[in-house]
């Protein structure tokens, strides 16, 4: 049986999410320019934290920590994109 | 280019947040009235595979990264108003879960990253395919254009966040960050006509799920 297509393109998302301690660690576009003109400085951190700089807490291993919370993270917004579609859909169905 | 907390100010937060939550509002509305069983998966699979793809940042020139941004294919898979939800939601989790991006400038990224790149995106595709009379390569051209202004106008429209919050001058903000913003925009461009060609050649059925 071929596999449903958007199993596939999950499938893809969470490869991503495995591979991303390759991801470049230099500053991104906004957090240069930020550097380069001084005001990097003026960023606030958040009050709160639940895994901040995508890092899942209590992981001693980076790479490890990082590839659970990016899985997580494309978990929770595979959901959040399935769940929202099937709510409006089924008030229009309604 | 997740804006923290400390770059903007006050009513420029307020005035982002209002125009962020009205559009959230419009796309709702808009995404409830038209869409169908297909669309549902494809949501899914759009938001999770953009959270993904945006944590993969590639060096561009000098010491900087960019990343995907993926309002470019989320408006061209699936409209406009439905790109703004999952564009939106991708933001509110990075904000929320993973403090990419500050809780009061979430108003100022959702305004950049899920309105401004989406639509800049949405009809300059638009404008192009149709010149090209919907052809295979008018897509794809238009794909690519449009990703590239995308994250060009998401920049510019962070560079004015800044400007008016008198974080950092104009003549600064505009030319810093348009300028590694063409950059990174040649990287948007490549992954959003990589992935369509992808779709085109397995799937050409996933192109017409558009919701306008």
């Amino acid at each position: 049986m071929k596999a449903k297509w958007w199993i596939i393109g999950l499938a893809v998302a969470l490869l991503l999410a495995i591979i991303s301690p390759i991801a470049s660690s230099f500053p991104d576009g906004l957090e240069k320019v930020a550097q380069d003109h001084e005001f990097a400085e003026k960023a606030g951190t958040s009050p709160f934290s639940v895994m901040s700089n995508y890092i899942f807490p209590g992981i001693e291993n980076e790479a490890l920590a990082t590839v659970l919370a990016g899985v997580l993270g494309t978990i929770i917004l595979f959901s959040l994109g399935f769940g929202i579609a099937s709510i409006l859909k089924s008030k229009n169905e309604a | 280019m997740h804006l923290p907390d400390g770059f903007i100010s006050v009513p420029v937060a307020a005035t982002t947040g209002v125009i962020a939550v009205t559009a959230i509002a419009v796309a709702v509305r808009v995404t409830n009235k038209k869409i169908g069983e297909k669309q549902v998966p494809m949501m899914g699979v759009l938001a999770a595979f953009i959270f993904a793809a945006q944590m993969l940042n590639f060096p561009v020139a000098g010491g900087t990264s960019g990343h995907f941004v993926g309002a470019a294919l989320a408006a061209i898979l699936l409209g406009p108003w439905t790109a703004v939800l999952i564009m939106s939601s991708v933001l509110v989790v990075q904000c929320v879960i993973f403090q990419d991006g500050g809780l009061l400038a979430l108003g100022a990224n959702i305004t950049n990253m899920a309105i401004v790149s989406v639509f800049i995106s949405y009809y300059i595709y638009k404008g192009i395919y149709l010149m090209f009379g919907k052809s295979r390569t008018g897509l794809l051209a238009g794909a690519g254009i449009g990703a590239w202004f995308s994250v060009v106008f998401a920049a510019l429209a962070c560079a004015f966040e800044l400007v008016i919050s008198g974080t950092s001058p104009w003549e600064i903000a505009i030319p810093a960050m348009g300028g590694i913003h063409m950059i990174i925009g040649v990287g948007e461009a490549l992954i959003t006509v990589a992935v369509l060609s992808l779709v085109m050649a397995t799937r050409s059925d996933l192109l017409k799920l558009q919701v306008t």
